[in-house]
């Protein structure tokens, strides 16, 4: 299925990656967001804010996260594509409902522009240290998809992308930009709706009064309906069974949790989305994202310059985890050098993977800034030693 | 040929026994809704339950409509998303005094001050029964709870007030005791366009009535009977709950005012004029 032309905004526009990411949503068929201020996520609501009810859209700007990220799922199970939008602090707040879309098989979208924290931490500054919260923030086992743009253009691109996966897996899908991808502008190509794929919404064929809402039919994902369609159908956070209905015992749970664990990682493959550049005779591969993968291409150049073998691989997606490509690199004996705005987030899942079978090094950095390409080229060199 | 009862088709069946427990209120708040329901003349299909967490969150599951048991306080913004993306819908919030004006309370205020089209029935039983009995804010002065085993001491909310302060079109108040008039306010709530609330006063014997001394279900269901005093219309800043006092019930408020999409629709067609198509759900 193509986009509707009546979201998308077909041209070459100068956008930053707030107003990029509002553009996707719209090209993506999202046409109902729940948001909050927060710096530096706002433009991206304020832009939802103008452009929404030129489309037939609706934007609302609720009382507070919590509510923006429990309405969306209203939405949602109204037949609503839905995202919502935020920052860390409003991230933190937002983390029992994506355990409730989680749950329910709820297909939406969060955005979070990343800044410096903990707590009300740097609003106006760059942080890249929400990466397990996106993972692991919400309470219990679960898997969720998240993507990491490292400029406007793949704002628009990968917002998109993140709503088809979110149909595609019934599964909530993090767009963890950070502050510098938000606030930088850039050329922004925006193609013929003819020429956006865009997954829509699987339903079901059942009769009313046949429909399971998790009978999956030997497939990993069960198809959806939306209230008004006269399946009374029900919903809860509780373990549930196929019917939906709550049941309280460990077989119920452990069905439940097998699924939406595996759904995710057996097609952890075709999620993953990555970027290599001269990994193949590398001694040195550095591995980053969202910005600071923009950042570590100086450092390479820079190391590449003194005639070190060293390539670049970029995760777009953080989670699934591509481990399959990180232990193929480690097992070359390739070192691994990791930058990233934290003290070693997922770099410990980086180690994790290697276990041992090559050095790996992290960059570690505060946030408030990028790091400076200097500091990763010296890592590079020491990791080459 | 057994006569059938008209709620049992509103009821998932499969799913009865429920897990009250004998004397709570909450069957006849079940049997009052689902015949508010089937007299109301909304379409069927088009009704939409939410609930939250606790005794009274479990009530959306009972219900063979469409029915969302979500998370602990956050009835109300899911079902402010339900609504705006299918303003055909009807969509009504079953939950408990806890879940709504404690941890829900924001969510509360914020959905009757916008007026969204919507019809939140609160079931006070003074506790957080789920939970084995604590302090909420309904809670009377003077009433034990686990939480406040010396009595609470603290000021509980005047919920048909607070709804009114908020802007709520439609306030009324009964107790289980009052199955007919809980109907009609049910009925009278769900065809009400705007923020619609009923209070329904009800018994828990187990976690509230027992701590306070007040007997078992049927004994509290007398006291609901001998301490109420039904004044319609009454100030609602006159109606507040006194541990073992009056329970002034009736209908208390039912005006107008424009709800959050019609004034939303014509706000956007003052300002984009014929740009702008009125906004009738995402669909």
């Amino acid at each position: 299925m193509k986009a509707d032309p009546k979201g998308v905004m077909t041209g070459a526009h100068f956008l930053d990656g707030d107003h990029a990411c509002c553009e996707g949503a719209l090209s993506a068929g999202c046409r109902f967001v729940a948001g909050y201020p927060i710096t530096p996520s706002t433009e991206v609501v304020e832009r939802i804010a103008a452009r929404f009810p030129m489309v037939g859209g609706i934007f609302i700007q609720m009382e507070d996260e919590i509510a923006s990220s429990i309405a969306i799922q209203g939405a949602v199970w109204a037949g609503a594509k839905a995202m919502t939008v935020t920052s860390g602090p409003g991230f933190s707040l937002m983390m029992e409902h994506i355990g409730l879309a989680v749950m329910l098989e709820t297909p939406c979208v969060f955005v979070n522009v990343q800044r410096g924290g903990p707590s009300t931490g740097l609003p106006t500054l760059p942080g890249q240290a929400d990466m397990m919260q996106a993972r692991w923030g919400s309470h219990g086992d679960y898997e969720i998809i998240a993507l990491c743009p490292n400029s406007p253009q793949e704002c628009y691109d990968l917002t998109i992308k993140a709503f088809n996966l979110a149909e595609t897996y019934r599964v909530p899908v993090m767009l963890m930009m950070d502050e510098c991808v938000g606030h930088m502008t850039e050329k922004v190509v925006i193609p013929d709706a003819g020429e956006i794929d865009i997954v829509e919404r699987r339903f079901t064929t059942a009769k009313r009064g046949e429909y399971l809402p998790y009978e999956t039919y030997g497939d990993w994902v069960p198809p959806m309906v939306k209230s008004g369609d006269g399946h009374y159908f029900h919903m809860t956070g509780l373990t549930h069974d196929e019917r939906g209905y709550p049941v309280m015992n460990a077989e119920a749970q452990e069905k439940c949790v097998h699924r939406i664990v595996n759904k995710i990682k057996e097609n952890a493959d075709d999620i993953i989305l990555l970027r290599e550049a001269d990994t193949e005779d590398a001694d040195v591969v550095v591995v980053s994202y969202g910005i600071t993968s923009r950042v570590a291409l100086k450092a390479i150049s820079m190391a590449q310059a003194e005639g070190i073998k060293v390539g670049h691989l970029r995760l777009i997606t953080a989670w699934p985890f591509p481990e399959t490509r990180i232990r193929q690199l480690a097992d070359q004996g390739k070192a691994l050098v990791m930058p990233e705005l934290n003290y070693g987030q997922m770099y410990l899942e980086l180690q994790r993977v290697v276990e041992g079978r090559t050095r790996s090094h992290l960059v570690p950095h505060g946030g408030g800034t990028v790091h400076d390409p200097e500091v990763i080229f010296r890592k590079i060199k020491e990791a080459v030693q | 040929m057994e006569p059938t009862n008209p709620v049992v088709d509103y009821l998932r069946m499969d799913r009865i026994p429920h897990i009250w427990c004998p004397g709570c209120g909450l069957g006849t708040v079940v049997n009052c809704f689902v015949r508010a329901i089937h007299s109301c003349g909304i379409e069927r299909d088009l009704i939409s339950v939410v609930s939250g967490i606790g005794c009274t969150g479990r009530m959306a599951g009972y219900l063979r409509l469409d029915s969302f048991h979500t998370t602990h306080g956050r009835p109300i913004p899911f079902a402010t998303g339900l609504k705006l993306a299918n303003p055909k819908l009807k969509v009504i919030v079953c939950s408990g005094d806890g879940d709504l004006f404690s941890i829900g309370g924001n969510h509360f205020i914020h959905a009757a001050r916008r007026n969204t089209d919507m019809t939140v029935i609160c079931v006070n039983n003074f506790t957080y029964g789920m939970t084995g009995g604590q302090v909420t804010p309904t809670t009377p002065i003077e009433a034990v709870a686990s939480t406040t085993p010396y009595g609470n001491s603290e000021e509980p909310f005047n919920l048909p007030h607070l709804a009114e302060s908020a802007g709520a079109v439609y306030v009324a108040r009964w107790t289980t005791f009052h199955v007919r008039q809980a109907i009609k306010a049910m009925k009278e709530a769900v065809q009400k366009s705007g923020f619609s609330f009923v209070e329904i006063i009800s018994p828990c014997p187990t976690l509230y009535g027992r701590r306070n001394k007040l007997g078992d279900g049927l004994e509290m269901m007398r006291a609901f009977k001998e301490k109420s005093k039904v004044k319609n219309g009454a100030d609602t800043r006159e109606v507040g709950l006194d541990f073992k006092g009056d329970i002034i019930c009736g209908k208390f408020i039912n005006r107008e005012r424009t709800t959050f999409l019609e004034r939303y629709n014509t706000r956007m067609a003052a300002r984009l004029g014929a740009a702008y198509k009125p906004y009738e759900g995402v669909l």
